[in-house]
């Protein structure tokens, strides 16, 4: 391969060190000139980046040592440890606005750690950060064994991840500071964007390259996923923030749509963000990792190829379901309503393949707690798949919209699903990238899988019961046609179900921990304390002791 | 080409094989995934045909039930309007005294009032009309500008220091924060009014603010310190204590003056809900 010739790799070489080198000075100059304080504060972060990098590839440019190995997993790593750290702070907070609610004096009367800053900063780092490096170490991974090829570049990689992250932090800083365009899971504002414009085609340029260069005749059905889930979440994140800046030197900007146009391109982002991001990369994930460690076929080819067209058609179309009865015309309500239903068993597609492909696997459950976080990963996002479109129904819609059944639906689709398959995941890589015979230890993935469930069980029954009662309540009036209950009531009726709620999300926190320390003794290369109880599988492949002929 | 079959289920995968071990057997769809995903499609299918739907150049396809869900919001608003028409206007034209007389109407009133308090006034006076520090308690039978229904209407329906020219506002003056009374004297006002209720810890003090009250204080508050009405001057000669009882809170409060704020209603509300209210409101504490 030409990446390995001496000349090929002095010029990325020098390329890496021109990027990194020039981006330190966009950096400064921002920090420097820039009127005004959170856009100075982020350049000065941003070249702080950037002179990190420069740390790295320059003088990794005179040491001309050979990449010799098939695979390029640093990267990876890097996302794995970035993951998990962004997965505690990100479900913590969460579990403080949590609290928040239930106690509001926890906001402390400081705007930083007011509820209305802190909540996009637990949406971005959970679904951004923690999913994010999932998806981004994963798909680097699981692109890679399956083509049989490297990824291509010596730097372009580690661009990527530690592009992403660098985002994710300017991003976050800002929430803190006030810097927000406004928009639902889209809060970066237009500087933030255009990085993570520039981190995501760099990115799509890696994956495709990779499989460009496969050994394999046949591209592996995870890999349609992750491609999906690149190609369309590049579109979405282009589109919804298309925004002029009030200076090029300021962190202002406004969007450039309006009324219900900019609500109707919000929730087509919104929505296509949960089906791409949070549903058709994360069925990557589930495609490799469930059937590698029930060590069993995929159940079935022909429903991966139907239910990946059909859900990557009908996602699209369902946005509208979140604007019912608003200023957002009738049509196009329908529309969203319509497409909802027809996606239902798209979705459930997923969840048979990954289900019925334990068949011949089902006493694994038993003994292995990977599997088993694999697995019910998958029944919870069937659950979440049902909820979704009976929620997307106009009438039911009408008790459930703005009430904290929608909160639960979500949650049982982020913490059951995606966490619980991210758990899953990074279990199964950490003996794999560290090249070790085990995981430190089964018995706490035992706990966590176990302290993690009890509490995502917690968090969706309180939001059920909760929302339902709220939206029961709001809409409740005597025969005169008064209400029966102000707001405030609806509100003091909530205050057990938030403390349940935030019960549930501190176990989840507790889980996170569990994990990292795990995680942590594993890749230290602690002596496993119960190899003897895991599975083959969960060995580097290098380690994995042959099956008996 | 050898076939491959998967020993625990006899089915044939496709043959292709990744990353060592990695297969895909050939089942079918399953058939009542099928079913039900055709299902799902006739059953969006017959909602477009039903409902509007799709957009064209010129409109959209509006539905053969004619739905709209504007219309149906109007309709259903103007139709509970229509029900209680009767009502509604009785609340409007007659005198307050004469609702209070009629018992479906005044029951309709407090009803009405009751629902308006809870999703307007709560946040303030609270849930039960119970008040909390600055904000009075509208249970006892102590009012500041008066407790007769139609004090209470004019009140809620201008306000209090509100924006509105019909509304109440004289202040308290700010004797401290404006040099009207150097920081002794005030400490001695505050010591006389709390005398007033029994709870004065030091009779010279008390004494000594006696004439400072009749000075500064007894024009508003009256010789007894039993408040004025008009000028929503508090009596200070009982227990109830709008801004605390504590020495502290009366001195801070002759420092700084007081002046709590309500909105005019009459501006926010319709004039069937300002009434329902001011019949709820009276209702609950005194009516003198």
């Amino acid at each position: 391969m030409q990446d390995t010739s001496v000349e090929w790799r002095a010029f990325m070489d020098a390329m890496a060190a021109g990027v990194a080198v020039l981006c330190t000075a966009i950096g400064i100059v921002y920090g420097f000139g820039s009127p005004d304080p959170a856009m100075s504060f982020h350049g000065f972060v941003f070249a702080a980046g950037s002179i990190a990098a420069c740390a790295f590839i320059i003088p990794s440019m005179f040491e001309g040592a050979r990449d010799t190995e098939l695979y390029f997993d640093g990267p990876i790593r890097f996302t794995v440890i970035a993951a998990v750290f962004w997965g505690i702070a990100g479900f913590f907070i969460g579990d403080v606005i949590a609290w928040q609610l239930a106690f509001p004096q926890l906001n402390l009367d400081l705007p930083w750690t007011s509820f209305g800053r802190l909540r996009p900063l637990h949406t971005s780092a959970v679904i951004f950060a923690f999913g994010g490096n999932v998806l981004i170490g994963t798909s680097f991974y699981v692109v890679q064994r399956t083509c049989h090829a490297r990824m291509p570049g010596k730097w372009l990689p580690w661009f990527v991840v530690a592009g992403y992250n660098l985002f994710i932090v300017i991003a976050g800083t800002g929430y803190l500071l006030g810097v927000t365009e406004g928009k639902e899971y889209a809060e970066p504002e237009w500087y933030a964007d255009i990085w993570l414009t520039i981190i995501w085609v760099a990115y799509l340029g890696v994956f495709l390259g990779t499989i460009m260069r496969r050994k394999e005749p046949h591209i592996y059905v995870a890999n349609w996923f992750y491609l999906g889930f690149i190609v369309t979440v590049a579109m979405l994140h282009i589109v919804n923030n298309l925004a002029i800046p009030v200076s090029w030197w300021g962190t202002k900007s406004y969007v450039i749509y309006s009324g219900v146009q900019d609500a109707m391109t919000q929730w087509w982002y919104g929505h296509n963000a949960v089906g791409f991001f949070l549903t058709a990369g994360f069925l990557g994930i589930m495609y490799y990792f469930l059937p590698k460690r029930a060590e069993r076929p995929i159940y079935s080819y022909r429903l991966s190829i139907v239910h990946f067209w059909s859900l990557i058609f009908l996602y699209i179309w369902a946005g509208p379901h979140h604007l019912h009865y608003t200023a957002l015309p009738d049509w196009a309500q329908t529309l969203g309503a319509t497409f909802s239903i027809m996606l239902w068993m798209p979705s459930w597609g997923g969840m048979i393949n990954g289900l019925m492909t334990l068949s011949g696997a089902w006493d694994k459950l038993r003994t292995d707690p990977v599997l088993r976080l694999l697995a019910i990963s998958v029944a919870f996002y069937g659950m979440s798949t049902f909820e979704g479109p009976l929620m997307s129904i106009r009438t039911v819609n009408s008790l459930s919209h703005y009430t904290d059944w929608t909160i639960g639906h979500v949650h049982s689709g982020a913490l059951g699903w995606v966490a619980m398959i991210s758990f899953g995941a990074i279990y199964c890589l950490v003996p794999w990238l560290w090249n070790r015979r085990a995981l430190y230890s089964m018995k706490l993935v035992e706990w966590h899988f176990w302290v993690s469930t009890i509490g995502i069980v917690l968090y969706i029954t309180s939001m059920w019961v909760a929302g339902i009662m709220q939206g029961l309540m709001w809409r409740a009036y005597d025969k005169l046609g008064l209400l029966s209950y102000s707001f405030v009531e609806t509100v003091e009726a909530m205050h057990p179900y938030y403390i349940i709620r935030a019960v549930g999300g501190a176990l989840f926190v507790i889980g996170s921990f569990i994990m990292a320390y795990n995680v942590w003794r594993t890749a230290r290369g602690d002596v496993p304390r119960d190899a003897h109880d895991q599975p083959r599988v969960a060995a580097a492949p290098a380690l994995r002791v042959q099956a008996a002929e | 080409m050898k076939r491959d079959v998967d020993e625990h289920t006899g089915v044939e995968t496709t043959g292709h094989v990744w990353d060592d071990d990695l297969r895909e057997l050939n089942n079918p769809l399953p058939r009542w995934w099928l079913t039900v995903f055709y299902a799902c499609i006739a059953w969006a299918i017959a909602y477009w045909v039903l409902y509007p739907a799709w957009p064209g150049i010129h409109g959209y396809t509006s539905g053969l039930l004619g739905y709209s869900s504007r219309q149906s919001v109007t309709s259903a608003v103007a139709e509970g309007a229509a029900a209680r028409a009767d009502l509604r206007q009785s609340l409007v034209s007659k005198p307050l005294a004469e609702i209070k007389a009629n018992e479906t109407l005044y029951r309709f009133a407090t009803a009405t009032g009751a629902s308006v308090f809870a999703n307007n006034c709560a946040p303030c006076h609270g849930r039960g009309a119970q008040g909390s520090q600055g904000y009075p308690n509208l249970n006892d039978d102590d009012w500041l500008w008066g407790g007769t229904l139609d004090e209470i209407y004019r009140t809620i329906q201008f306000g209090i220091r509100s924006d509105h020219p019909d509304t109440h506002t004289t202040d308290m003056p700010r004797f401290g924060a404006d040099k009207l009374l150097e920081p002794k004297q005030i400490d001695d006002a505050a010591e006389f009014v709390l005398s007033l209720s029994g709870r004065s810890s030091d009779e010279v003090a008390a004494a000594r603010g006696k004439q400072i009250f009749a000075d500064n204080c007894a024009g508003c508050h009256g010789d007894m310190a039993l408040g004025n009405k008009d000028m929503g001057a508090p009596s200070l000669a009982d227990q109830i204590w709008l801004y605390g009882g504590q020495k502290a809170d009366v001195r801070a409060s002759i420092h700084g003056g007081r002046g709590g704020k309500m909105p005019a209603w009459t501006t926010r509300l319709n004039e069937s809900s300002v009434r329902a209210l001011a019949l709820y409101v009276a209702s609950l504490g005194g009516s003198k």
